[in-house]
């Protein structure tokens, strides 16, 4: 055997604040080993034979699932999906009903995707199994956060000393909360930028702002945010041509970064809204390289998680 | 770990490969339909030089692949490890190929096993046979090589350790005791 | 003397100080003497403090309608435990207490069950919908001692104009959930570095104190604009709930500094636990006004101790197990504490925090009374003997399994408190009694 020994890993992943940048790198690496298996003509190996693996989605998503359920089944686990489009609670069920109710059907580990924050670290303390967060409300997305990195890495080598810039609704972005947890961690500095009522007061790992130039100067890579029409009505964005005139990433604003700074997007996109459509279509994209890179970061954290598992 | 002795040298290592090598023309009556695939990481190296060989003695190169099979191990069994997934490039059609799997050491047959579920993953051989250099005893399967180097009795105490010039700089075969053993 | 109970080296300490050891002989509802006497009842109370039974202006006791949460036995028994004598329960409930039939007969209700007493607070405007002002004088009457929209914030400032000036004019304290609503934006905790963070709806502290400065200027409109009312000196006209912020703290400050007619209270958990809390992410630490900063809860100490906060009032409110697991954003706000709210002051403000005794006792006992014009229990030959035996020595953790609320489950559960109250006498009579020692 080759293996090297590496630091044990959490049980979970809700999110970053149980992971060290070690275990980090461990995934990472291994991401990196999974893209071999997706390289080959048979796409598939044994090594979780025997587990079943639930993708819960009590939001709908059908990109993630997809990715989530992909990479469980090319490593071989079985794999159940429940998704409800609406919160299970409006039906009566509660969350924690719903999932004990599901965990007498010997599943092994859940993905869990919800629209409330800490839904997962609740998930965790009542079933004790391996849980993925695929997404907690406004809180974390933490295989999205490793995707990025994986990509970014892929293209920008280390992340140490490298900026990174987050554009768009940072204030109920999951995907920005969890990279500003991740990407520093990996010795990447982050700017947050957006409208001043659509960024928090405060966001550990990242530094605000509201100009889009200082965010993007001398960016090593740029992040878009999908932005989510219904900030409209809740009065916090006055217009969607207000928010193309001051945000969005445009192949003129790309200038203030550097030269060919990759632009990244966790989908889906609003062409024409948070970035100028032609952009995602030009090399620098890096769009398509996450979605593929997303099923390799998924593999190697069921892999973590379950690997050895099983009594 | 402790150095023992030395089990097989240069030379003898190079005859223990050239006799595999006219084994396995022997058995196949020729060298049609047949291909190697060497395992992770010496399995490579050994299965190489058996193809080199092999187009010495029959003048006629046939194809070789490589494999890896951590993925396909039945002991993952320890989190934390860190799993080292390789290239597995098999650069031809194994459907109705004679296929010599090549690997270093036999000892409990897992990796042997492992490496069964992999290539028949990728294609359907009319037949498989296992080569190694090292067979040195302790089978947890039901699994024997076809071609064997040199048979070797050790104890589970013991680490056989393959190097080859590709990988190591030198051929050799070598015996050494775990510590606290 | 012949009395009912004697409790035999009892120490005494009231809102006014520590009076030393005594031998309290009780009857008739009333402390008979200070020096002894008989009764066929006698309990040695060693080691033990006696203090006048404590008295909650802030509990949710949840009938009618909500029974499943809590009612009035199983709430009045908690705060029995709890050493609490007087409890003024919420009128947010299902219905609204907002007419004379529901205060009598919740009081009827409760002087049946004999546990802790009940003063009924009942709804300021009808239905608590901020609209129609309720019927104070007939409210009074049946029985009610203070009127609250509690549950639901007064957005209508002309309407709370109007209610002080009605409820003053009748003699009832009117009592504030001061949160501005569209400030508060949603949010389920305290908006800061650790909701920004943990990616929840935040609920800024400015929503607490921009309300409690529109309030004040309300007040000031009632006592000194035209046609302004002339109050019972002492007496306060809006008291401001469950305070929770510094800002709002300073703003009380100033106003009573003034001369304002203003009071307040503070709960246990916005003295014992931050926003910090949350990063646990568990719905049990979700309550209105939210958890603050540890900032906050050293300034509410402060006014704790200068007499700012004029007392400790609960916010009992205890849900079913199930809601409050439930997710942060649906669970319902609240914090069960009646039964353990003595105990842990007494603990992490008395003994850990060097916080003098007889003035945490006052904000339990005289703050309350005086702020509902309620005469202050003293412990004196005469006085009503509704009164409380308490175990600083005594040190257990809180169990919420063993609750006498419905709501067993507790954000101090396992913390190891001192001060567990031994005996609760309401008038004389023993209502709750941990060990009897005969």
């Amino acid at each position: 055997m080759s293996e090297s020994a590496t630091p044990t890993f959490p049980k979970h992943l809700l999110d970053f604040r149980d992971w060290s940048r070690p275990q980090v790198e461990s995934l990472l690496e291994t991401a990196q080993m999974m893209q071999e298996v997706l390289s080959r003509p048979v796409k598939k190996v044994p090594a979780l034979t025997g587990f079943t693996v639930a993708t819960v989605f009590f939001e709908p998503s059908t990109r993630t699932r997809l990715s989530f359920e992909l990479a469980a089944r090319r490593m071989s686990a079985d794999v159940v999906s429940f998704a409800s489009a609406t919160s299970s609670t409006t039906k009566g069920e509660t969350y924690k009903d719903t999932l004990r109710t599901l965990d007498q059907m010997g599943i092994d580990a859940y993905i869990l995707r919800v629209d409330a924050a800490g839904v997962c670290h609740q998930a965790f303390g009542w079933l004790q199994k391996p849980i993925i967060n695929a997404g907690d409300g406004w809180r974390a997305h933490p295989t999205q956060a490793l995707l990025d990195a994986f990509t970014l890495r892929e293209k920008l080598g280390s992340l140490e000393g490298k900026k990174i810039a987050i554009v768009g609704d940072i204030l109920h972005s999951r995907v920005a909360r969890s990279n500003a947890e991740l990407l520093p961690m990996l010795g990447a500095s982050v700017v947050a930028c957006g409208p001043a009522t659509l960024l928090p007061g405060h966001l550990i790992g990242a530094s605000l702002t509201t100009n889009l130039k200082e965010a993007l100067s001398e960016a090593d890579a740029v992040m878009v945010l999908r932005l989510q029409k219904e900030r409209m009505d809740k009065g916090l964005l006055p217009s969607l041509p207000e928010y193309i005139a001051g945000y969005q990433v445009t192949e003129e604003r790309l200038r203030w970064a550097k030269p060919q700074a990759p632009l990244l997007h966790p989908g889906p996109m609003n062409r024409d809204v948070e970035l100028e459509g032609s952009l995602a279509d030009t090399p620098r994209s890096l769009v398509e390289r996450q979605v593929a890179n997303g099923q390799a970061v998924r593999m190697a954290v069921l892999y973590h998680l379950l690997v050895g598992k099983k009594s | 770990m402790t150095f023992k002795s030395k089990l097989l040298n240069h030379e003898e290592v190079r005859r223990a490969l050239t006799r595999i090598a006219h084994e396995v023309i022997e058995k196949n009556k020729g060298s049609e339909g047949l291909c190697f695939v060497g395992i992770h990481t010496r399995g490579i190296s050994l299965a190489r030089r058996l193809a080199d060989l092999v187009e010495k003695f029959e003048g006629k190169r046939v194809p070789m692949g490589i494999l890896d099979i951590t993925l396909y191990r039945d002991d993952l069994t320890e989190i934390g490890l860190q799993p080292k997934v390789r290239e597995t490039r098999i650069p031809f059609d194994l459907n109705g190929k004679a296929v010599v799997l090549v690997d270093d050491v036999l000892y409990t047959g897992r990796t042997a096993r492992a490496a069964l579920d992999a290539l028949i993953d990728l294609g359907r051989p009319s037949r498989i046979y296992l080569a190694v250099l090292v067979d040195r005893g302790h089978r947890e399967l039901p699994i024997r090589a076809d071609f064997v180097g040199k048979n070797l009795p050790t104890a589970r105490s013991e680490v056989v350790k393959v190097k080859t010039q590709e990988d190591d700089g030198e051929d050799a075969v070598e015996l050494w005791e775990m510590e606290g053993a | 003397m012949k009395g009912e109970i004697l409790i035999k080296n009892a120490k005494l300490v009231d809102g006014r100080g520590e009076h030393g050891q005594a031998d309290l002989l009780i009857g008739e509802g009333h402390i008979l003497s200070l020096a002894g006497g008989d009764a066929p009842t006698v309990l040695d109370a060693a080691g033990r403090v006696l203090s006048p039974g404590f008295f909650d202006p802030h509990a949710h006791l949840r009938e009618p309608g909500q029974e499943v949460k809590e009612d009035l036995k199983s709430g009045l028994t908690a705060a029995a435990r709890g050493g609490y004598t007087d409890v003024v329960s919420m009128p947010n409930t299902s219905p609204v207490v907002d007419s004379p039939e529901v205060v009598r007969a919740l009081k009827e209700k409760a002087a049946r069950i004999g546990q802790a007493r009940l003063h009924p607070a009942a709804a300021l405007t009808q239905g608590q919908e901020g609209k129609v002002l309720s019927e104070a004088r007939l409210l009074r009457e049946a029985g009610a001692v203070m009127l609250t929209d509690d549950g639901r914030t007064n957005e209508d400032a002309g309407v709370l104009a109007q209610g002080l000036q009605y409820a003053a004019s009748w003699g009832l304290l009117v009592s504030v959930h001061a949160e501005d609503a569209g400030l508060r934006r949603g949010g389920v905790m305290h908006e800061g570095e650790v909701s920004f963070r943990l990616g929840l709806p935040g609920n800024t502290g400015f929503a607490e104190a921009a309300r409690i400065a529109r309030d004040l200027e309300i007040v000031r409109y009632v006592v000194q604009g035209p046609g302004a009312l002339s109050l019972e000196p002492g007496r306060s006209l809006l008291h401001v709930q469950h305070l929770s912020t510094r800002r709002g703290l300073e703003l009380l400050r100033q106003a009573k500094q003034a001369g304002l007619p203003v009071s307040t209270e503070v709960g246990p958990h916005h003295l014992t636990l931050t926003d910090t809390h949350l990063e646990s992410l568990n719905p049990i630490y979700k309550v209105a006004p939210p958890l603050r900063t540890q900032a906050d809860v050293e300034a509410l100490l402060k006014g704790l101790l200068d007499g700012t906060i004029d007392c400790i009032g609960t916010d009992h409110a205890p849900h079913t197990q199930d809601e409050k697991e439930l997710d942060m954003l649906r669970a319902p706000f609240g914090i069960p504490n009646i039964e353990v709210c003595w105990p842990l002051l007494y603990t992490e403000l008395v003994l850990k925090r060097g916080f003098p005794l007889p003035t945490l006792l006052e904000r339990f006992t005289d703050g309350p009374r005086r702020l509902l014009g309620f005469p202050p229990i003293h412990l004196r030959e005469g006085a009503e003997a509704s009164l409380v035996l308490w175990s600083p020595a005594d040190e257990r953790p809180v169990e919420p399994h063993t609750f006498a609320s419905k709501a067993k489950y507790s954000p101090w559960a396992g913390w190891v408190l001192r001060g567990w109250p031994a005996l609760t006498l309401v008038e004389g009579r023993v209502v709750y009694a941990q060990t009897v020692q005969v």
